[in-house]
């Protein structure tokens, strides 16, 4: 028999070892959370990321096992680490592979609630101006269908996109008699309009429902006015109703945090609880209202907005802990990026972002923008992301303007000042829109947005989760899972 | 109980000189199916003998403890083994030596649990090897494979091919899988490598090129860590080489199992190399977080890498729970139920194969017993102090008591 070799044989001499590209932040007096290149974090103190930094790590040492596993250090002979973290990025960035996936069909302007927090909807009864046509709708079609991904997603939105229900089931049968693409429709309503009819035709063509609901009777009905202040009992009529006659998994609910929402989060909850939703998404204030006006109002907002949804996550949690799955799904999708590879193209947090890649919005008078806020700007006079006219551009015209790739290029997170060196960059994305709202710069300076806070705000709150409480911990992962 | 695969026949006649060896499969006397020339009546009474010569059977194996003298009335070829190979059944296959008698079992039909020996050689040396590497030139266990497989069952469920390193001769192990995918497209082949090989695209595109639609690459990764990898397998540079080719077989869309052995120098960081499994690698096909089988290079190695299970438990549970969040598929082989927490039940499988496995008398009171990996029966057989049958009320008592 030969001899066995000792340990040390194995290990590398420290002129054979190599850093990889990895992120840090302070995070502590003498701590420092690191993320490699696929956003894998890992804590280390100040003594060992400056060791580490110069190379001062030998095999056994502690510090060498903890860097060569986390992708921090590798042998400058060694490829699979390298090849590791190529397949892994590939993966995580693959959803580039499906260009533009969402198309909304803004098929009305008019609404019957008059929701202060909206900045597009009108009460007029004037068909004429504020309804989209048809030959407008196949023009938009045509370019839908003229993305090069195999599977599209038609939204229809307004104003209450109801009110215009003809043109819907006109838009509906035309795409699917179009061959090549596979087809998902969603209806995105107030519910108020919500009859036999509309369901009927949800049924027969597999119709998604997203419908808003902002809370208790009295919250909702504050932020959704509607002449007969019923907008909570007709949204709750209508999700009972849809999920009878659709299915249970056929209608979703948004909620919409406003100022009154604040202090509420509880009694948010529960009412998606109660109403027997699989979970809820705790979505941020507007920022195309009163929260535009100033910068330092906005980042104070979302301090506000954190506190708020710190507590409704705890109570999420704690509702699952007494045995009931319910998710907050905006922490899921993070969690997913966090804790998975798989590829996320979640239109409002990706890099590059999801304006135009990955929606395209037809406004019901045929302009066509690079995402939903685009077109609520385009009616505060502000068209930096109204891309054209479905009349005289196509999906190839539209795609390359110079607006969008502008707005694109210049918003990348891998190359941003403060975001190409931030610890959660992988999982974050960029926002070309917010920030040309908020700053006027679809960059933006990143310690003045709020989109940023939040960010920062709610990852540095999953992770301590993650990290420091084993049973919640247990729960986020099952989000995360596959 | 271990089953004696090898062995010496006591008694042969009527193998030319010409050929060092045959290769053999055994029928029943009164079988239909269409005859072989490599087809041999088994024969386990005088009775069968005469039964066998009247069907003009020209080939006969004897399984008895006597001698026989056949006296002329039978001019064929003849093998005579101890009755302790009485297990030979129809449909079995063996390799006979014509000068030494010697021979193995190279294939059960009615056994789960088939496995070809490819080469003794090996790139690696592991601590624990089980099938210490021999340096000799054993091409000719190749011939004898590509010799057998037309003989084997094409309805056999599962086969697997084991070395030494079974990718040492890589163009003709490939050409005998081709082999396999032709006649045994209906089988599932597992082929234990260390993958090494596979860091070569050479090798991988030709692993590639098989196409056989059931084939999987087994490979061990034993740690996150390239030193500690290479201690275990004591080979510099492996771990590195063992992660880029099921890098490249993953990018070829290839079936991959990760096996990780359990002792002392992996166990106590399982849980690590659990999640950086689940954390770099969950597309691969399949995890197995496997019991040392104690033998081989793994006695000479006892006090290095004997670690009781039931201290590694804990980690292993979460290493369990960290590929499974993951979506990974993941198993536990070897290690019977009662030195394993509950929460890792569920992925604990009957893993030892039958010729092998074996249970201890605590066992017979063991509710568990039938979904029970039990125990290796080879080697030096090491047993956990936490062998303790499991009996449902007890359970129940020790739940009110706590």
């Amino acid at each position: 028999m030969a001899r066995f070799l000792r340990p040390e044989s194995f290990s590398a001499a420290t002129e054979d070892l190599l850093l990889l590209p990895f992120n840090f932040e302070r995070a502590g007096a003498h701590q420092y959370l690191v993320a490699n290149m696929v956003g894998d974090f890992v804590r280390l103190s100040e003594e060992e990321l400056n060791r580490l930094v110069d190379l001062q790590v030998r095999p056994g040492d502690g510090l060498y096992e903890k860097a060569y596993a986390a992708h921090l250090v590798t042998g400058t002979n060694q490829k699979a680490q390298r090849q590791l973290l190529a397949a892994r990025l590939r993966s995580r960035m693959s959803f580039l592979q499906q260009t533009t996936p969402l198309h909304i069909f803004v098929v009305t302007l008019r609404c019957e609630h008059s929701c202060p927090y909206c900045q597009v909807s009108r009460q007029s009864t004037d068909r004429s101006r504020f309804d989209m046509n048809e030959q407008t709708a196949m023009s938009a079609l045509d370019i839908a269908f003229a993305s090069p991904t195999a599977r599209i997603k038609i939204e229809f939105q307004g104003g209450e996109p109801l009110l215009n229900f003809p043109l819907i089931r006109k838009i509906v049968a035309a795409a699917k008699q179009r061959s090549g693409k596979q087809l998902d429709f969603v209806i995105a309503s107030n519910l108020a309009l919500l009859d036999d009819t509309v369901l009927e035709f949800c049924k027969e063509n597999n119709v998604l429902l997203s419908t808003s609901l902002d809370g208790p009777a009295d919250l909702h009905n504050k932020n959704r006015p509607r002449p007969d202040a019923n907008s909570h009992e007709l949204a709750v009529a209508g999700i009972r109703r849809a999920r009878e006659i659709l299915g249970p998994d056929r209608i979703g609910a948004l909620m919409t945090t406003t100022e009154a929402s604040l202090d509420r989060v509880d009694e948010i909850i529960d009412e998606y609880l109660q109403l027997g939703l699989d979970g809820i998404f705790l979505r941020p204030l507007s920022p195309f209202g009163f929260a535009i006006k100033t910068k330092q109002f906005a980042k104070y907002d979302a301090q506000k907005w954190l506190a708020f949804y710190e507590r409704g996550l705890r109570r999420v949690l704690e509702i699952n802990r007494q045995g009931t799955p319910f998710r907050e799904f905006y922490a899921a999708l993070l969690l997913t990026r966090m804790l998975s590879d798989r590829p996320i193209g979640y239109v409002d947090l990706r890099s590059p972002a999801g304006a135009g890649l990955g929606a395209l919005v037809y406004n019901y008078d045929g302009s066509v923008f690079a995402s939903d806020e685009g077109r609520m700007l385009a009616e505060t006079g502000d068209d930096a992301f109204r891309l054209g006219h479905v009349e005289h551009d196509s999906y190839n015209s539209l795609i390359l303007s110079d607006k969008l790739i502008g707005a694109i290029s210049s918003s990348l997170t891998q190359c941003a000042p403060e975001c190409s060196t931030c610890v959660y960059e992988s999982h974050c994305g960029a926002d070309p829109v917010y920030h040309h709202a908020t700053q006027g710069d679809a960059l933006g300076i990143k310690p003045l947005s709020a989109f940023c806070a939040r960010q920062k705000g709610i990852m540095g709150l999953l992770l301590d989760i993650l990290e420091n409480s084993p049973e919640d911990a247990a729960i986020l992962r099952r989000w995360a899972a596959a | 109980m271990t089953l004696p695969l090898y062995g010496t026949a006591s008694q042969s006649a009527g193998f030319s000189s010409d050929k060092a060896r045959s290769i053999l499969r055994l029928r029943s006397v009164d079988s239909a199916a269409e005859r072989h020339v490599a087809d041999f009546a088994i024969a386990r009474t005088p009775d069968d003998i005469r039964r066998a010569i009247e069907a003009d059977w020209p080939s006969i194996l004897f399984v008895s403890d006597g001698s026989i003298d056949l006296c002329g009335t039978f001019t064929g070829q003849l093998v005579a083994v101890p009755p302790k190979y009485n297990y030979l059944a129809d449909g079995d296959v063996i390799g006979f030596d014509h000068a030494s008698r010697k021979f193995r079992t190279l294939y059960r039909r009615n056994s789960a649990h088939n496995s070809f020996l490819v080469t003794e050689r090996c790139n690696n040396y592991c601590l624990m090897c089980s099938q210490p590497p021999k340096n000799v030139d054993d091409r000719w266990i190749l011939s004898e494979i590509r010799e057998s497989l037309p003989l084997i069952d094409p309805a056999t469920r599962a086969l697997t091919f084991t070395g030494g390193e079974t990718l040492s001769d890589w163009e003709d192990f490939t050409a005998v899988l081709k082999e396999c995918r032709d006649r045994l497209s209906a089988t599932a082949i597992q082929v234990l490598t260390n993958g090494r090989a596979f860091a070569d695209s050479r090798i991988v595109d030709a692993w590639k090129e098989i196409g056989h639609p059931n084939l999987m690459a087994a490979i061990p990764v034993y740690a996150s860590v390239d030193h500690v990898h290479d201690h275990v397998v004591q080979a510099k540079g492996a771990f590195d080489e063992t992660i880029l080719g099921i890098l490249k077989l993953k990018d070829r869309g290839q079936r991959v199992e990760i096996r990780v052995v359990l002792h002392a120098l992996t166990a106590p960081i399982i849980e690590d190399t659990g999640r950086w499994i689940a954390r770099n690698l969950p597309f691969v096909d399949h995890v197995a977080l496997m019991g040392l089988e104690n033998t081989g290079f793994a006695i000479a190695n006892d006090t290095m890498l004997w670690m009781d299970p039931v201290d590694y438990g804990d980690g292993l549970a979460r290493a369990v729970d960290h590929l499974s969040a993951a979506g990974v598929n993941v198993s536990v082989y070897n290690l019977p139920k009662c030195v394993l927490p509950k929460s890792v039940w569920p992925h604990a499988l009957q893993s030892i194969s039958d010729w092998k496995n074996g249970f201890v008398e605590e066992c017979d009171r063991c509710d568990a017993k039938t979904t029970c990996s039990g125990f290796f029966t080879t080697g030096r057989p090491r047993f956990s102090r936490g062998v303790r049958a499991i009996i449902s009320q007890r359970d129940e008592s020790t739940a009110l008591a706590g």
